[in-house]
């Protein structure tokens, strides 16, 4: 693929002020028009890589780079992050009903954002919102954005997010679980709507910790273990034929829709470990049933083959 | 809208009732007491007592000795004190007010102003010294008695340091109405005012302080950073915007109480001739029908501010307006 490439992040390692490693190295890669799935249990660093994207972590040391479209954003002084984000690089939030602030219309937070961004009259702003919600399939605009969020229904205030997300057309667009909170069919119509904007050109990264909704909305997936990125390629390859262990038992936890179902399904035994008693060699080692001695050193992410990436030693050429 | 309004204006005027009615009762139906030797005052002769009985009715059954009193605190306004040779209560009263609503219009500007600054600063820096030593600075003010820092500002101001450059400007004790001189006005009240709102300026900013932190960890706020707002805005506009419900209906309380009579101590010590001296004055010389005017006074001053708060309650946050409380 010759697409643009979006974001770059290599080897970014997030740590508490008392020096408790958070994010272990994640690198994953994005493409303009692409949309990448970053898949992981709770507490596997999912949010916190998409929050150090958009710099929103103080009080966390950053290493390693985050190169969005050529410019580096670890340590990039708040000033300027503050220019990009919400222009370049917007986000979703699970909750639309406490991301929004309660006391000021849907149309005015939008409104907000724009100004902020770009030199436009109040008019003029509001002219832009209303069709942005419009956009958003949002039934009778002009009377929505005057409406509250609690006034909304849960569907409604999400689209109303993604327009705010939206409204400086930014390259980038993260999604942190954009769908957890919503019901079913709400959650496929906002699917629908995120790949509308990737084929529009925009970067999409989606956080999620449902392969069902990787699988609908996205070209390219990551597996992300203990603030690491055990796995990462096309959606199509990882999901027909998973490399990594964890990744491989993660799908094979998942209900077969044909064929003879299981009496129970398979499960990870064990848990996941927390940031301070992490394995000083592979992450997943404790929980694999393929470990052998090799495991006590740290595999790196290899590429394979075109596009697919792999840490683990079952794979080491 | 208009029918919220009367439901409201209703309910208003059942609270008032019945607080007319519950300080009548006490002052005038306490069993074994005679009311008309308590208007009458101390020494009082026979005629003025045999007077009082037949102009207030106490000789006929309780009610109507309600209605009579209710009559001449509100309709004929003809309430008068004996004790105080025939002085008209409510005219009294009435000419005080300015004087209270003047000094809690400058208490309430000045602890508005510095508990926004004290609290917005203090949050902001939060766990640094500044914020300590604002904090330490707010407890000391909150529990510094009034009446003594009153009289410390006065010793100092009045007579020892009065003849130095800083305080030759204080006007002697008392007050001046606004519409005769202004500067005087203001200077009348300047130290009054920044006495009484010493101790809310410290409970004010500590409640802010504690709101605005709160706020700060709300979605919404992560929303705000991340549409690319400044820590300016994101403070003062979303933070603000989120925590001022519970500063605000504490301020419309306390300004209710503070015009009610509340201020009694300053206005004592700084000798303004306000509500609050008279409720002192009255309570001293036991003069009931004055006790009686200002305590229905108060009352409805509370009432009424209760009201404006809700209503600006529901300005300010929609999901009240619509009668949808929490989330």
């Amino acid at each position: 693929m010759d697409a643009e490439q979006l974001l770059d992040i290599q080897g970014l390692k997030l740590n508490l002020p008392d020096g408790t490693r958070l994010l272990e190295g994640v690198s994953l890669r994005l493409n303009a028009g692409e949309a990448l799935g970053v898949v992981g249990e709770s507490g596997s660093g999912k949010s916190l890589t998409a929050m150090s994207v958009m710099g929103l972590l103080p009080g966390l040391k950053a290493s390693g780079s985050i190169l969005f479209s050529g410019q580096e954003l670890v340590n990039l002084p708040d000033k300027v992050m503050r220019k990009l984000r919400g222009a370049r690089i917007a986000m979703i939030f699970q909750d639309p009903m406490t991301a929004f602030l309660p006391v000021r219309s849907i149309g005015a937070q939008i409104d907000e954002q724009i100004r902020l961004h770009h030199r436009v009259s109040r008019r003029e702003a509001r002219a832009r919102t209303v069709q942005l919600l419009e956009r958003m399939g949002v039934p009778d605009p002009a009377m929505a954005a005057k409406r509250y969020p609690h006034q909304l229904s849960g569907g409604l205030r999400q689209r109303a997010m993604i327009a705010m997300a939206l409204s400086c057309t930014p390259a980038l667009l993260i999604a942190d679980e954009p769908t957890t909170a919503l019901d079913v069919t709400v959650q496929a119509q906002i699917l629908t709507l995120l790949r509308e904007i990737r084929e529009e050109g925009a970067g999409v990264m989606l956080i999620t910790h449902d392969m069902g909704v990787v699988a609908q909305a996205c070209t390219h997936v990551a597996v992300m273990y203990s603030g690491l990125v055990v796995e990462n390629g096309p959606v199509r390859d990882v999901l027909d034929r998973p490399l990594h262990p964890y990744t491989q038992a993660l799908l094979a936890a998942i209900p077969p829709l044909d064929g003879p179902r299981p009496e129970r399904l398979p499960t990870i035994s064990g848990q996941p470990p927390t940031p301070d008693n992490r394995p000083t060699g592979c992450v997943f080692a404790p929980r694999c049933s393929f470990v052998r001695s090799e495991c006590a050193v740290r595999p790196p992410l290899t590429e394979i083959e075109e596009g697919r990436r792999v840490a683990c030693v079952l794979y080491a050429a | 809208m208009i029918r919220s309004f009367l439901s409201r204006t209703g309910q208003m005027a059942l609270v008032i009732f019945g607080i007319s009615v519950l300080v009548f009762c006490i002052f005038f139906a306490t069993p074994g007491a005679d009311p008309t030797a308590r208007i009458a005052g101390r020494g009082a002769s026979p005629q003025v007592m045999a007077r009082i009985r037949a102009e207030y009715g106490f000789d006929r059954p309780l009610p109507v000795q309600y209605v009579r009193m209710m009559e001449k605190l509100f309709v004929t306004r003809d309430l008068t004190s004996f004790v105080n040779h025939g002085q008209k209560v409510v005219p009294e009263v009435v000419s005080a007010a300015p004087v209270t609503l003047s000094l809690v219009v400058w208490a309430a500007f000045f602890w508005v102003v510095g508990s926004l600054v004290i609290g917005v600063a203090s949050a902001v820096l939060r766990d640094s010294w500044v914020d300590r030593l604002l904090m330490v600075l707010g407890l000391i003010g909150l529990s510094m008695p009034v009446f003594w820092l009153g009289e410390v500002i006065n010793l100092f101001t009045q007579s020892r340091w009065h003849d130095t450059w800083l305080f030759r400007w204080v006007p002697p004790l008392g007050y001046v109405p606004l519409s005769q001189s202004p500067i005087g006005w203001a200077k009348s009240l300047l130290l009054p005012s920044l006495t009484l709102s010493v101790s809310f300026m410290g409970l004010y900013a500590r409640i802010l302080r504690s709101e605005l932190l709160s706020a700060m960890g709300e979605d919404s706020i992560r929303t705000a950073r991340a549409k690319g707002a400044g820590p300016a805005r994101v403070w003062l506009w979303h933070g603000l915007r989120l925590s001022w419900l519970s500063y605000v209906s504490l301020f419309g309380l306390d300004f209710a109480q503070l015009l009610g009579g509340g201020a009694l101590l300053t206005e004592v010590v700084f000798a303004l001739p306000g509500v609050g001296r008279l409720t002192y004055q009255a309570l001293a010389t036991l003069d009931l029908p004055l006790i009686m005017a200002t305590v229905m006074y108060a009352a409805v001053f509370v009432v009424i501010a209760n009201a404006l708060v809700d209503g600006l309650y529901a300005l300010l946050d929609p999901r009240i307006r619509d009668g949808q409380h929490g989330r």
